[in-house]
């Protein structure tokens, strides 16, 4: 670990408990749901870490305890330094149209609180958890889907959902393949 | 014919003012086929006559799972995926990925192929550049403008053809080095362009830098401070334009930039004429670092001689056991990653371009985030045109200079 680094994971351990990883220099620090708000804002206020590199999610499904890890990125220009905070959170989201919740499997499920209130760049990129990953955001200023289609049904990076080919047609069946394509319809 | 349906208010109540609910200002929808937008982007203003209210950027036209995709291929095979993501910065977006996969497995990469890969990404930044000068002068009706800049661009797209067979989808760069050393002729067609391109530089700034009606419409026009770009994740030339002197190359030097002399132009204004001055000077800048480079090229291996990595050349298949079992292994089954997750970011022409890679234990990722720049510039667009024209924002679109394959990916 980066020597400048040291104090700044001691303080978040110190008031929040976190654990963490260390991998190739890079440090991963783990902190609760509820915390991270608070996380972001004394790593912003008091550690100078201006700039939300990157926010997004890893999805361990079939594991559901914890099912995600919502990672955010952080940079500080005038230390120039990085650090990874990863929050686990557990089972799918309740209002995600998935296979298991309509089964009825669905663990009860934890959301985030918003980080748009320390950092704006996160307005977006939650936008695209949530669409992307079905992860709900509380509290946040504007969930609607960002890059998939309003009416789409299901989280495309969710690792139980299909990557889905296109059946090759061949002449003996391509009558058949062809009636059940998803053409656009008059 | 199946009915349309009408796009209600109900969506974007939130986002608009109270006015537009009452009808006194007015909803108008730009593109997603608007040529200003630079591909697909719809726009839905809220203007009070001319003024722009509100600005909600419609995104996802161009979206085509990238990172699904890529989670589904090996490492080797995921790499073809970058080319799509940015294609204007197609060398720079496979440096990003192949330093990723370098650092996820620890893999050593020889000085010749280093220096080949600074080359070429600093020329694929000029030629990106000069899209950008090209269609964002389009946009202000300087016609000329892009033809002279596409006229460049061919010749740097023709020095790719020459090393990688492609002149846009490259996959030059592998894990490791590079797909094979480059021809005898790679020097002269690099240092032809060196000769012309400072003169054609100059060029540019006779017909834009001080032309009045260029000047009208750039100057004091989209102000972005320091403190709104940062929160907005803002990072580039955009984030340089506004006083802030960050960028990768310098801050966290990768591929070996930090043997190299170049300055990081950096503008204090943050409006749309200073992010053009700054991307004018990176034009220099990255013709210094690639004159440099192609002086200090050393001779030797393009790639690591790791096997558990790289798969052997093809003489050595044919007399040594040992490497057709290495390359019968790399092809069908791929090299197995550990079981972490990295994050390395290396500079594009729009800002840092970041790669999450995180492995399984297994020869595919288990998940892949890029970090694209375009997405996050964009974000702080509505920012950034309220209380403007609209043709001014034609102008302040254009110095953000995003491409949608980015943004979208």
């Amino acid at each position: 670990m980066d020597k400048k680094l040291e104090p700044i994971v001691k303080a978040v351990q110190d008031k929040f408990g976190a654990t963490y990883e260390e991998f190739r220099d890079e440090v991963h620090l783990f902190v609760n749901p509820e915390q991270i708000v608070d996380a972001l804002t004394l790593l912003r206020d008091e550690h100078n870490f201006e700039l939300l590199s990157a926010l997004t999610a890893t999805d361990y499904w079939p594991q559901t305890a914890p099912r995600f890890h919502v990672i955010y990125q952080l940079t500080s220009l005038e230390k120039n330094l990085s650090v990874q905070i990863r929050v686990p959170v557990n089972g799918s989201s309740p209002k995600a149209s998935t296979p298991e919740r309509a089964s009825g499997q669905c663990e009860p499920s934890r959301s985030i609180p918003t980080a748009t209130g320390v950092y704006a760049v996160a307005n977006w990129r939650e936008r695209e958890l949530l669409d992307m990953f079905g992860i709900e955001i509380d509290g946040h200023p504007d969930p609607r889907r960002i890059l998939m289609p309003e009416d789409h049904v299901g989280h495309p990076l969710r690792k139980d959902y299909p990557l889905g080919y296109e059946e090759p047609q061949f002449t003996f069946n391509f009558d058949e393949i062809d009636l059940r394509k998803p053409y656009a319809k008059e | 014919m199946s009915q349309i349906e009408e796009v209600s208010i109900e969506k974007f109540k939130h986002l608009v003012s109270e006015r537009a609910l009452t009808g006194e200002t007015m909803l108008l929808n730009m593109g997603p086929q608007h040529p200003s937008t630079h591909g697909v982007l719809r726009l839905l203003l809220e203007l009070d006559g001319e003024i722009i209210v509100n600005c909600i950027p419609d995104i996802g036209f161009l979206h085509t799972g990238i990172e699904k995709n890529m989670e589904a291929k090996t490492y080797q095979k995921a790499e073809v995926m970058t080319d799509r993501l940015d294609y204007m910065n197609t060398m720079g977006n496979n440096l990003a990925y192949v330093i990723a996969v370098e650092k996820l497995v620890d893999l050593d990469v020889p000085v010749r192929a280093q220096g080949l890969r600074v080359i070429l990404t600093e020329l694929q930044r000029i030629a990106s550049h000069l899209v950008w000068l090209g269609t964002s002068g389009l946009d202000l009706a300087a016609m000329s403008m892009f033809l002279y800049c596409f006229r460049e661009r061919e010749q740097i797209l023709d020095i790719f053809e020459l090393v990688s067979g492609q002149r846009m989808m490259t996959t030059y760069f592998r894990p490791g080095g590079v797909w094979r050393d480059v021809p005898v002729e790679f020097e002269k067609a690099v240092r032809d362009f060196i000769k012309i391109f400072p003169r054609r530089i100059d060029e540019y700034e006779t017909l834009l830098t001080k032309n009045p009606l260029f000047i009208d419409r750039m100057v004091s026009i989209g102000y972005l401070s320091k403190e709104v770009a940062l929160q907005y994740g803002v990072t580039g030339p955009i984030l340089r334009a506004s006083g802030v002197d960050w960028d990768l190359r310098k801050a966290r030097p990768y591929s070996g930039y930090e043997q190299y002399d170049f300055n990081v132009p950096t503008r204090t204004e943050g409006d749309t004429y200073a992010r053009y001055l700054v991307r004018i000077d990176e034009l220099r800048e990255s013709l210094k670092i690639v004159v440099q480079a192609l002086n200090k090229l050393p001779l030797g291996p393009v790639r690591s001689e790791n096997r558990k990595f790289v798969p052997p050349p093809r003489s050595e298949i044919g007399v040594s056991m040992e490497s057709l079992i290495h390359h019968f292994k790399l092809w069908t089954e791929g090299f197995p990653a550990p079981k972490a997750s990295i994050y390395s970011a290396v500079e594009s022409p729009r800002g840092e371009l970041g790669l999450m890679l995180e492995g399984d234990g297994g020869p595919k990722p288990l998940r892949v985030h890029l970090r694209t720049p375009s997405f996050d510039n964009l974000s702080v667009l509505p920012q950034i045109v309220k209380g403007h024209l609209v043709a001014d924002l034609v102008a302040i679109l254009a110095s953000t200079d995003i491409v949608l394959g980015d943004i979208d990916r």
